[in-house]
């Protein structure tokens, strides 16, 4: 445990004395910020524009919820952004450690390459995280201002479900990053990676056929959909755990067979 | 301390070493000298747990390198030939990550530090980041994170490379104050390294072993000759009989000088038998100019070209 702490501690540090961290996190900030303006201003202007009908013509008051379908459809664009934001933070975490000879390092101290792995995972997704904690600025002002208050379930489902779905694509990409020595390369092999996993997912949700069927099951994406409803499913849960575990068993194999390789 | 026996790593068909052996001593320094592309960082590697063997054992504490990794590597300090450093950190949160991961306590992190940063004299660098060190520096801070957590057994890769004179100086007195207390391995292309800082030499030459001694004995035993070179003005041919007449000359040949009838001889003779005096007196007496007289011995760099490529030759034959 203190390794794995130790190798985490020196990967933020890295995060954070790199400029690729504030660029990654000021586009992050300014692309999802004016979604979120964008997403506020269309839906307030269609209950607006609902309730002035219901006023002209008489009827019940319209049934918009504007504060669920702003967030659900935040969670949904945020969920696309970040395929293209985590290829930038996962592509140095071996590969700069390879190039720099720095893997010597480690390999010869007395900590297992399980421990290794786990810190720069536990790393990247808690700059994952710190990423995301200014988009709760946005979600605290839907909060404040909905009348009657929105309960905050689906808020945090919609977090845990970005978590899962970040994590995941971390333990690709961080696998991806293990298997080469040069940074663009593994950004672009993740980001094309990525891609695939998206398109799968657009694919998948179109057609009715068993292939389409299993492949809409195992997309990464369309799980996250529940959370962003505020729905915890088990078995989504579950896909997402065993997805991480599978990359981290990837790229521990990987990082493993480094001795064998050279 | 460290055993190492018929070690063999292949890369596919290519050998890089081949069925090696030998033994250091606790508190000893043996240097593996080779030329580049020998089979000496692959030998380190392994002794690291780095890279796997192909065949054969190697021990370092008693613990097998593969089968118990994570205790030899508690026992090793490594520095390989490109210092592992981390350019974008201070020179302080460098030795203070590798102290954490090296499983230095908490409570002695500190000390240690100080201590190695003493020892390699970098202490006024502590927040100096390290991609703005010179070579040498880095170097250093190589050496500092080797020792960092005291460790008994201290490979060092290549430690002198690209450094300047003073440095190299710095630096191998720094090893030899380490000796005793740590039992050392390093490897270089450099002769008088070994001459100056190791107990023993393992020359090794396309992945095998081709000698294992002390750089003295390694000296006397190859040379086979002792050599004695003079200038005298005289005849030549006359100069040459007289000395020839010594008991010991083995064999002698001269050249002509520039100058007035001068000529310089080189002369060999048995092992041991230090006949300059003789050969002084035997020109003077004859009357002729004795010029310059002195001893070569044949240094360790001569000794390894003749390990390494003469040696390679007469097998051929």
């Amino acid at each position: 445990m203190k390794n794995v702490l130790a190798i985490y501690e020196k990967e933020m540090k890295s995060y954070f004395v790199s400029p690729i961290a504030y660029v990654v996190l000021t586009v992050f900030l300014v692309i999802s910020g004016y979604f979120f303006y964008n997403i506020l201003s269309i839906f307030i202007e269609r209950s607006m524009f609902a309730m002035m009908q219901s006023s002209q013509y008489g009827g019940p008051p319209p049934s918009i919820d504007v504060p669920a379908l702003v967030t659900r459809n935040f969670f949904g664009v945020t969920s696309t952004v970040i395929l293209f934001m985590l290829p930038m933070i996962t592509m140095a975490v071996f590969a700069d450690e390879k190039r720099r000879g720095t893997m010597e390092l480690l390999m010869t101290s007395p900590i297992t390459n399980l421990q290794v792995v786990l810190g720069k995972f536990l790393a990247s997704l808690s700059f994952f995280v710190v990423m995301l904690i200014p988009t709760m600025l946005y979600m605290g002002l839907v909060v404040a201002y909905s009348t009657p208050r929105m309960p905050l379930g689906p808020l945090l489902s919609g977090y845990l479900g970005l978590l899962l779905l970040g994590g995941s694509l971390i333990a690709l990409g961080v696998f991806i990053s293990s298997l080469t020595e040069n940074q663009i390369v593994a950004a672009s092999i993740t980001f094309g990676a990525f891609l695939i996993l998206w398109v799968i997912d657009l694919s998948a949700r179109s057609g009715g056929s068993t292939l389409q069927e299993v492949l809409s099951y195992l997309s990464v994406l369309n799980h996250f959909e529940d959370f962003a409803k505020g729905v915890i499913d088990t078995s989504s849960v579950l896909v997402y755990s065993s997805f991480i575990f599978f990359g981290l068993f990837l790229t521990y194999r990987s990082v493993e067979s480094l001795r064998w390789r050279q | 301390m460290i055993e190492v026996d018929h070690l063999t790593k292949r890369y596919g068909s290519v050998r890089a070493v081949e069925n090696i052996n030998f033994q250091v001593e606790k508190g000893e320094i043996l240097g593996f000298l080779g030329p580049n592309g020998a089979g000496k960082t692959t030998t380190m590697r392994i002794l690291t747990g780095f890279l796997p063997a192909t065949e054969g054992t190697a021990r370092i504490c008693g613990f097998d390198v593969f089968e118990k990794p994570l205790e030899v590597k508690r026992r090793i300090g490594y520095l390989p030939e490109h210092p592992p450093l981390y350019t974008e950190m201070t020179v302080d949160s460098y030795l203070d990550f590798v102290a954490k991961i090296k499983g230095v306590d908490a409570a002695e992190r500190k000390k240690r530090m100080e201590e190695v940063k003493s020892r390699v004299s970098i202490g006024e660098y502590s927040r100096t980041m390290v991609k703005n060190l010179s070579k040498g520096f880095k170097q250093r801070l190589g050496l500092a994170q080797a020792l960092i957590h005291d460790p008994e057994v201290l490979i060092l890769d290549e430690p002198t490379i690209g450094l300047d004179p003073n440095q190299i100086m710095e630096v191998r007195q720094l090893i030899k104050s380490l000796s005793g207390s740590h039992t050392i391995i390093l490897s270089t292309h450099i002769l008088p390294e070994v001459s100056m800082t190791c107990q023993r030499v393992v020359i090794i030459s396309q992945g095998r072993i081709v000698a294992v001694d002390t750089p003295e004995n390694l000296t006397r035993q190859h040379q086979g000759a002792e050599k004695v070179h003079l200038e005298v003005r005289g005849p030549e041919s006359i100069v040459k009989e007289k000395i020839r007449e010594i008991d010991g000359v083995l064999r002698i040949e001269s050249t002509r000088l520039e100058g007035d009838g001068a000529f310089a001889f080189s002369v060999e003779t048995e092992l041991k038998k230090d006949i300059r005096s003789k050969i002084a007196r035997k020109v003077v007496e004859n009357g002729y100019d004795l010029l310059e007289l002195r001893a070569m011995t044949m240094s360790l760099e001569e000794v390894f070209l003749q390990l390494t490529t003469k040696e390679e030759g007469v097998r051929g034959q």
